[in-house]
C-alpha cells in the first residue's frame, strides 16, 4: 500500500436535518482515518462547499431544499465518492446508475454504515487518484450520468448549473437553446449563456422531445422560440429565434424541424 | 335496445304469450254469431301473429315518452295515435287475409262475414296495443330501478374505495423512517429526548390506527392528532417548523371525517417546510361560516423547489372524501399564491350527536 492510501479521508455530510447529520457524525467518530470537513444543510451549500473543499467522500441526502441529491451530484465535477442516505427506497436504481458507492436507508444501521465505508475505502484504494473516481477513466462523468439518470418517462423541468461556487437553476420553459462546446454545453436562457459540463446528447435525452429538438450536431432548440426557417446557402438553412438569434440547421435537423413546423 | 326484438328466447316466449290472446279473440269472434269457430280460428291466429309484431313497435314511443317527464296530453296523444295506427294496419291486414281466404273453397264468403267482425277487431286492437304499452312501461320501470340500484352501489363502492385509499395513505412510511432516524440520533446525544420522541410517535400512531375505523370524530380529536404529529416533526425539523393556529372554540365539537386534516398538515410539512432552508410556518384556521365549517390550511413553500411526485395525492384524497360524504354541499380549493400554498374547504357542520 502506498502512503497515499493512509492519509485521512475527507468527508462531507449533506442533509437538511440536524439529527440526521448527527447520526452520521456519531457513526464516523470512531474512524480516526476519516475527517469531516463540512456539513451542509441544503443543496446549494453542498455544491459550493464540495467545489471549494473537494472532499473524497460525501454523504448525500436526496430530498433537500433547493436542490435534490441528484441535482447536487450533477454539479459536482470532479465528484467525490457518493453514499446516498435517504428514507426513500425508490431512488436506488438511479443511485446505482450514477455510480454511487452505496445507498443507505434511514434509519441507518451501524453495520450497514460500516459496510458502506469499507466499500468507499476499497474503491478509493483501487484508484490511484481519489478524485478521479468518477472521471474520464469511467467513460461518462458522474455529472453527466446524474443529469441523464431520471425516473423513466419523465423529463426534467429544470436544469441546475454551477456558476463558480453558486448555483443557477434554469427552468426548461426559459431555455432558448443549447449549444455544444467541446466537453461543455452552453445553455442559453433569456439572453444569458450558462456553461455546464455535460454532453449535448445527455441533455437531449433529458429534455421533453415534444418541446426540444436537436436541429444540428451542436444545437438543440426550444421549439416555441423558433419563428421561421430561412435558406442560408445551397441545401442549408438557419432557424431564426424570437430574439433574432440564428442557429444552423443540419439536413437531418431540417427534416425533423419541418415535421414539427408543418403540424 | 329493444327488450324483445333481437333476443331469440324472449321472442319465442313473447309469441307464446300471444296464443291465449288469439284464442280469446277467436272466442269473441264466434260470439257475434256471424262466423263459426273454424273461420274464427283461421282469422284470429294469423292476425294475432301479425299483431304481435306490430305491438313490438310500441316500445319506441314508450322509450321517448318516459312516464315521469311527460305531460298527460302528450302521453295520451302519443299512445292513442300509436294505437289508432296499429289498429288500422291490423284491420287492413284482416281485410286482406279474409279476402285471400275467401278465394279458397273452404272459406267461401268469408270476405263478407269479416265486415261484421271489424268493430270487435278495432276494440281488441286498441286494447292489445295499450296492454303492450303498459307492459313496456313496466319493463322500463324495472330497468330504471335496476340502474339506480347499480349507481347507488357504485357510488358507495367508490366512496368506500376513496376512504380506504385515504386511510392507507395516512401514515406516510417516510415520515416513520425519518422519525426513527431522528430517534436513533437522539439515543446517543440526548436519551431523554429520544424517549420523549418515542412516546410522541407511539401516541400519534395509536391515534391514527384507532381513528381509521370511525366514520366521524369531533374536531378536537383531529386537532390533537395533528398536534401529536407536529410534535414529532418539530423534533425533526427544530426551529424550521413553526405552527400558528386560530380555531374557534365553538367548532371543537363539530363532527368531521377522521384523518381529514392530518394529511394536509403532513403535506404542508413535506412539500412546504422540508423544502425551505430556513423553514416556514403552517397556519391552520377553523371557523363557522353560514352554518358550515370552514377550514384553511396554509403554509409557506418554495415555488422553485424540486418537484416531488407524491404531491397532489393527499389533496385528491381529501377532495374525494369530502365529495363522497357531503356531495355538492362541500367546497374544496387548493392553490399557490407566491410563496404560500393554501387549502380551503367548507362543509356542513354536523354537531356531535352520535357519541362515537
Amino acid at each position: 500500500m502506498s502512503p497515499e492510501a493512509h492519509r485521512k479521508l475527507r468527508a462531507a455530510i449533506v442533509d437538511d436535518e440536524d439529527l440526521a447529520r448527527q447520526v452520521l457524525r456519531e457513526y464516523l467518530a470512531p474512524h480516526t482515518d476519516i475527517e469531516i470537513v463540512a456539513e451542509c444543510a441544503n443543496g446549494f451549500e453542498a455544491v459550493k462547499v464540495v467545489a471549494e473543499l473537494k472532499p473524497d467522500l460525501a454523504f448525500l441526502d436526496i430530498q433537500m431544499p433547493k436542490l435534490d441529491g441528484f441535482e447536487v451530484l450533477q454539479l459536482l465535477d470532479p465528484a467525490p465518492a457518493i453514499i446516498f442516505v435517504t428514507a426513500h427506497d425508490n431512488h436506488a436504481i438511479r443511485a446505482f446508475e450514477v455510480h454511487a458507492v452505496d445507498y443507505l436507508l434511514k434509519p441507518v444501521a451501524a453495520d450497514r454504515f460500516e459496510a458502506a465505508l469499507a466499500r468507499v475505502k476499497e474503491r478509493l484504494e483501487r484508484l490511484p487518484e481519489h478524485r478521479s473516481l468518477h472521471g474520464s477513466s469511467h467513460g461518462s462523468s458522474a455529472a453527466d450520468l446524474a443529469a441523464s439518470a431520471r425516473p423513466p418517462s419523465e423529463y426534467v423541468d429544470r436544469i441546475p448549473v454551477r456558476d463558480g461556487t453558486s448555483v443557477v437553476i434554469i427552468p426548461v420553459a426559459k431555455l432558448d437553446y443549447v449549444e455544444a462546446q467541446d466537453d461543455y454545453v452552453a445553455l442559453v436562457s433569456q439572453g444569458k449563456k450558462h456553461l455546464k459540463q455535460q454532453t449535448i446528447s445527455s441533455i437531449e435525452a433529458a429534455l421533453d422531445p415534444s418541446r426540444f429538438l436537436r436541429i444540428h450536431r451542436s444545437y438543440i432548440v426550444n421549439l416555441e422560440r423558433v419563428v421561421r426557417l430561412e435558406p442560408y446557402a445551397k441545401d442549408s438553412y438557419v432557424a431564426v429565434l424570437a430574439d433574432r438569434v440564428q442557429l444552423p440547421v443540419s439536413r437531418a435537423g431540417y427534416s425533423r424541424l419541418r415535421g414539427f413546423l408543418d403540424r | 335496445m329493444h327488450p324483445i326484438l333481437g333476443q331469440f328466447r324472449r321472442m319465442v316466449l313473447y309469441l307464446v304469450a300471444w296464443i291465449p290472446l288469439a284464442a280469446l279473440l277467436a272466442f269473441l269472434m264466434t260470439a257475434t254469431r256471424a262466423i263459426g269457430l273454424r273461420e274464427a280460428l283461421a282469422l284470429a291466429f294469423p292476425l294475432c301473429f301479425i299483431y304481435a309484431f306490430v305491438c313490438l313497435s310500441a316500445w319506441y314511443p314508450c322509450r321517448v315518452t318516459p312516464l315521469e317527464h311527460t305531460n298527460l296530453a302528450k302521453f295520451v296523444a302519443t299512445h292513442l295515435s300509436g294505437a289508432v295506427v296499429a289498429t288500422a294496419l291490423w284491420v287492413l291486414a284482416g281485410r286482406l287475409l279474409a279476402d285471400e281466404l275467401a278465394e279458397t273453397s273452404s272459406f267461401r264468403g268469408l270476405d263478407h262475414l269479416y265486415t261484421a267482425e271489424i268493430p270487435l277487431l278495432i276494440g281488441t286492437g286498441i286494447l292489445f296495443y295499450l296492454l303492450s304499452v303498459a307492459f313496456y312501461y313496466i319493463l322500463l320501470g324495472i330497468e330504471a330501478s335496476r340502474d339506480a340500484e347499480a349507481r347507488v352501489l357504485q357510488a358507495s363502492m367508490l366512496a368506500r374505495e376513496a376512504e380506504l385509499r385515504a386511510l392507507k395513505a395516512q401514515v406516510n412510511p417516510h415520515f416513520l423512517f425519518n422519525s426513527l432516524n431522528s430517534i436513533s440520533a437522539l439515543t446517543g446525544s440526548d436519551p431523554s429526548k429520544a424517549r420523549e420522541m418515542c412516546i410522541l410517535l407511539g401516541d400519534f400512531l395509536r391515534r391514527t390506527l384507532g381513528l381509521g375505523e370511525k366514520s366521524a370524530i369531533p374536531l378536537r380529536e383531529e386537532l390533537s392528532l395533528i398536534h401529536a404529529f407536529l410534535a414529532v416533526e418539530k423534533i425533526r425539523f427544530g426551529p424550521r417548523l413553526q405552527m400558528e393556529e386560530s380555531v374557534d372554540p365553538q367548532t371543537l365539537g363539530v363532527n368531521v371525517p377522521p384523518l381529514l386534516l392530518q394529511p394536509l398538515v403532513e403535506n404542508a410539512v413535506a412539500h412546504g417546510i422540508a423544502n425551505l432552508v430556513d423553514g416556514g410556518c403552517i397556519r391552520l384556521s377553523v371557523a363557522f361560516r353560514d352554518g358550515d365549517l370552514s377550514i384553511v390550511v396554509e403554509n409557506t413553500f418554495d415555488p422553485e423547489a424540486p418537484l416531488r411526485r407524491r404531491n397532489g395525492v393527499g389533496l385528491a384524497n381529501v377532495r374525494q372524501r369530502l365529495e363522497a360524504r357531503y356531495g355538492n354541499r362541500a367546497k374544496f380549493g387548493a392553490g399557490a399564491n407566491g410563496t404560500s400554498f393554501r387549502v380551503a374547504m367548507e362543509f356542513p357542520a354536523e354537531q356531535e350527536a352520535i357519541a362515537s
